[in-house]
């Protein structure tokens, strides 16, 4: 085991970034000329980076799965962005902003890059407003906010529930017209098999034409993984059917350290599971919760009454309700960060108070928010003496204007309406904190490969707080890698064009063919799908929302059994040579199937609960979590060892804090 | 429940294609159309059939990537909704279900129901943005109001999820709402109405230069588009057009 060492800047907190970026070397004009860099996942942070580094000059190539960059899974992002802009004058602040975050992460982020994503926030929310991202506004023409879970400020920008749609066009619209100026190369429909080093640097990829079939071989200076998050090793998830592990995979079996994977965002609010063929689940944004309000019935006879059909949610009166976060957080009530929220949910639908014929879901409920916007609209518009039914119409305008896209998403999907009666929701896999570890530059540990946006680890902890995804992944892909992935290539002037026909693009090109191949070979006769499914029962069980070490130990012994029913059964139809769907998805589920395992090992080994990992072991008697600074105020960074994810070595990152004195985190 | 379905299949862009005729049971009427799906290419792998290539990604209906043409509509029966929103209980037991890819000769079939939509990438790269660089120091958001009614305006425009639905359903297979629905969200900004002229014009060509067919207003797009894109956009942008060309610059 090795100390890591994460580059941090020297310095006071808050100078580090601006003196970092004053001393680092840079590279002229025409050097950048000289210069390539791949690209792959066009999402916020991959869309953003490749546009800032061409218009800096360099070469850019970029690369995703789907049949263009507009699709990335940022797309579906409901609820907003933070930023530190403090225009509700509210107090906010860049420091209070950096507090709430590494507050929100259970302490397990790192300082320093914490408050750069604070530092940069404000010029995030400049540049998309530039770009002419419709964010929403007030009447007076400036911009709204709204808070989010685990604040008590409201610094969230937001487009509807349609926020990430709206920054990811922004983007995506900074790409294509680089693009159109030649400075891009668009490669859709492509996906990375494999990482290509030379002399231990990252100098390309091996990629799939999905269209073709055909292996292609790029090579670059630099290579910047912006590939998202691996939360589809649940198979149920609110990632898109196509999200993968599987170019972070291919880095971390090539030297990349993968870190703190077991750290999983279970989202409190999404629409719980109705049958066994859900292909996925449906988030109902975080910001429903700074108007909706969860409970579930006082008694559990009326929660058995309301499963059997025999009672309405709506025919329950206020006192026969438990309002379970304000009960038991009354100074952040509804807006408790989404572990919390979550394992709450978990407690009561284990206790019996479950609201559907599953056990597994609670009410959302949005009356009072209605009545409330009723009333203040008749006022506004000088309705005299209104009636129940001239409120409710009113109120539900207002709720429909700033959530309309969200209920009628939860329409289509339940048939019920919720203007009418309460949401049902329940936790589901959404993001995952832990991520290939990086230094403060945004360099995994292979010289020349960066990991940015939800595919790092750096800034999230142990639990990622409401709209700072999306603000970390444009943070991530404007502001920073364009600067720290300059400071490397500053040593690459002289290097001159990358040649892709070495015996080691060659090898990796053959170690894809004969991995691709092994799979279509194969005598198998399941499906990919039912070892995907089947992974994700064990992932959801043995490694979920609440962890203990006979589980997890179960988890790793099941994981590698159905490793090798995998490569012994599976059946992949189709050939090599062509577009091949189910050859794409066999080799992410593969991936996968070691993730899995490395996932647990990493839950195992950490013997504390912190975030959104929650060892059942260490609680108080509350039923909160209990973190143990003295043993585990570290970063566990992964090391792929002798082809088998059971034999990983760790490496620790130690986590100091000068600036932030660890507390128990208390939203009471 | 029980389907029986009739589907396009087409082994590559220059190979004739032909409906396939299948049958699923033990639907369940929770499914998404994209789960039902999905049931049939669990069936037919088994069976040793090569299952059907269709995009799909997010499933939410907010990527825009599933393109089914479905019982002579795009994205089916249902109005707002895209494929993979599509519940099988809009359906009854026993149907018959055709489905087709969203054809126009600007969307070549890849394969099956799968289709080339990057030609609106191009309509993009024509002009779809604000020449802004990456800067740390661009005036402060706050620095330029907008009318809340022109924000909610280019905001319901930028809504367009660029599925290509309104291609597929137009018989002259237009891009006109997917084109106007960005010229608009641009030119209906402050930051975008600087370049408005040249994107309007820049678009339009390019539109023209993929193949896509004119506007002859017959609405079909509006009526079929999952996000409820306006007309009025076609509208704004023919007039933009119009003001464009007939300026002198």
């Amino acid at each position: 085991m090795s100390k890591l060492n994460a580059n941090i800047p020297d310095g006071s907190l808050a100078d580090k970034w601006t003196k970092h970026k004053a001393k680092i070397p840079l590279v002229s004009p025409a050097n950048k000329r000289q210069i390539d860099v791949i690209v792959v996942g066009t999402g916020l942070a991959g869309s953003s980076a490749a546009a800032s580094l061409a218009e800096l000059g360099y070469n850019v190539k970029a690369f995703c799965f789907q049949d263009s960059p507009r699709r990335a899974h940022s797309i579906a992002a409901q609820g907003g962005i933070n930023a530190a802009k403090n225009y509700q004058n509210d107090g906010d602040s860049t420091y209070r902003l950096f507090y709430d975050t590494i507050k929100g992460g259970d302490y397990r982020s790192r300082e320093a890059n914490v408050h750069r994503l604070a530092e940069v926030s404000a010029s995030i929310i400049d540049q998309c407003v530039a770009q002419g991202v419709p964010f929403a506004r007030e009447y007076g023409g400036l911009l709204d906010n709204r808070s989010f879970g685990g604040v008590q400020v409201s610094r969230t920008f937001y487009a509807k529930g349609q926020t990430g749609q709206q920054l990811l066009l922004g983007a995506y619209s900074a790409l294509s017209r680089q693009v159109a100026k030649g400075r891009v190369e668009l490669l859709s429909r492509h996906e990375m098999v494999e990482l290509v080093k030379v002399d231990g640097k990252a100098r390309g990829i091996i990629a799939r034409n999905l269209v073709t079939g055909e292996l292609e071989r790029h090579s670059a200076h630099a290579v910047l993984l912006c590939t998202g998050g691996y939360g589809n090793v649940f198979y149920l998830s609110t990632n898109a059917m196509g999200s993968n592990v599987t170019a972070a995979w291919k880095a971390h079996r090539k030297g990349a350290y993968m870190a703190n994977p077991c750290f999983t965002q279970i989202h409190p609010t999404c629409i719980p599971v109705s049958g066994d063929s859900q292909s996925k689940l449906t988030l109902m944004s975080e910001s429903l919760r700074n108007d909706g309000r969860i409970w579930v019935p006082k008694n559990s006879e009326d929660a058995a009454a309301i499963r059997n059909g025999n009672l309405k949610p709506t025919e329950l009166t206020e006192e026969n309700r438990d309002y379970y976060l304000e009960r038991r957080y009354p100074a952040f009530g509804n807006l408790v960060p989404r572990d919390v929220a979550s394992r709450a949910a978990k407690e009561r639908c284990d206790a019996g108070y479950g609201v559907n014929k599953t056990g597994e879901a609670v009410y959302l409920d949005f009356s009072s928010a209605i009545q409330r916007f009723g009333a203040e609209a008749a006022l506004v518009q000088g309705v005299k003496n209104p009636n129940d039914d001239e409120i409710r119409k009113l109120g539900e305008k207002v709720v429909e204007s700033k959530y309309g896209n969200l209920f009628q998403m939860y329409e289509k999907i339940t048939a019920q309406n919720p203007y009418k009666t309460p949401m049902m929701i329940y936790p589901a896999v959404h993001y995952t904190m832990g991520g290939i570890w990086v230094d403060y530059n945004l360099m995994t540990t292979v010289p020349g490969l960066f990991a940015l946006g939800e595919a790092n680890f750096s800034d999230h902890g142990a639990n990622r707080l409401g709209a700072s995804a999306l603000m970390q992944g444009l943070a991530d892909g404007y502001f920073v890698a364009p600067y720290t992935v300059g400071t490397y290539l500053s040593e690459d002037i002289t290097t001159g064009k990358i040649s892709t026909n070495s015996p080691e693009f060659e090898e990796a090109e053959n170690i894809s063919r004969k991995r691709m191949e092994g799979f279509l070979n194969n005598k198998g006769s399941i499906p990919i799908e039912v070892f995907h499914r089947e992974l994700g029962k064990i992932m959801w069980s043995q490694c979920g929302m609440a962890r203990n070490a006979k589980d997890l130990k179960k988890g790793i012994a099941d994981i590698r059994l159905l490793r090798d029913k995998f490569y012994a059964d599976v059946k992949v139809p189709g050939k090599m040579n062509e577009m091949n769907p189910e050859l794409d998805k066999a080799g992410r589920v593969a991936d996968f199937l070691e993730l899995g395992e490395l996932m647990c090992i990493d839950a195992l080994t950490r013997e504390e609960s912190c975030g959104g990992h929650f060892r059942e072991e260490f609680q108080s008697k509350e039923g909160e979590a209990v973190r143990k600074d003295d043993e585990f105020a570290f970063v566990a960074a992964w090391e792929f060892a002798e082809s088998d994810p059971g034999k990983s070595k760790l490496h620790k990152e130690e986590l100091s804090f000068q600036d932030v004195k660890l507390n128990t985190r208390s939203y009471k | 429940m029980k389907f029986t379905i009739n589907v396009w299949r087409q082994s590559g862009p220059k190979e004739k294609g032909g409906i396939a005729t299948y049958k699923v049971n033990n639907i369940s009427d929770d499914m998404s159309f994209l789960e039902m799906i999905d049931v049939l290419n669990e069936q037919l792998i088994i069976q040793d059939i090569e299952p059907v290539v269709f995009d799909h990604d997010c499933r939410e209906g907010i990527c825009g990537m599933c393109s089914m043409f479905i019982n002579g509509e795009a994205h089916g029966p249902g109005r707002g909704v895209t494929t993979c929103q599509l519940h099988m209980r809009e359906f009854q037991d026993g149907d018959t279900i055709t489905i087709e890819p969203f054809r126009a000769k600007a969307f070549p079939i890849i394969k099956d129901l799968m289709v080339d939509r990057s030609a609106f990438d191009r309509i993009i790269q024509a002009g779809g943005y604000v020449s802004v660089n990456t800067s740390g120091n661009l005036p402060d958001a706050n620095a330029t109001p907008i009318e809340k009614q022109d924000a909610d305006a280019a905001f319901d425009a930028a809504t367009c999820i660029g599925c290509g639905a309104c291609v597929a359903t137009c018989k002259n297979a237009s891009a006109m709402l997917f084109t106007s629905a960005k010229v608009s969200q641009l030119s209906l900004l402050p930051q975008g109405k600087i370049e408005a002229s040249e994107r309007v014009l820049n678009m339009v060509k390019q539109m023209d230069l993929e193949g896509f067919g004119n506007c002859t207003n017959t609405g079909a797009c509006e009526v079929e588009c999952p996000k409820g894109i306006s007309i009025e956009n076609i509208a704004r942008m023919n007039r933009d057009y119009i003001s464009a060309s007939l300026s002198s610059k």
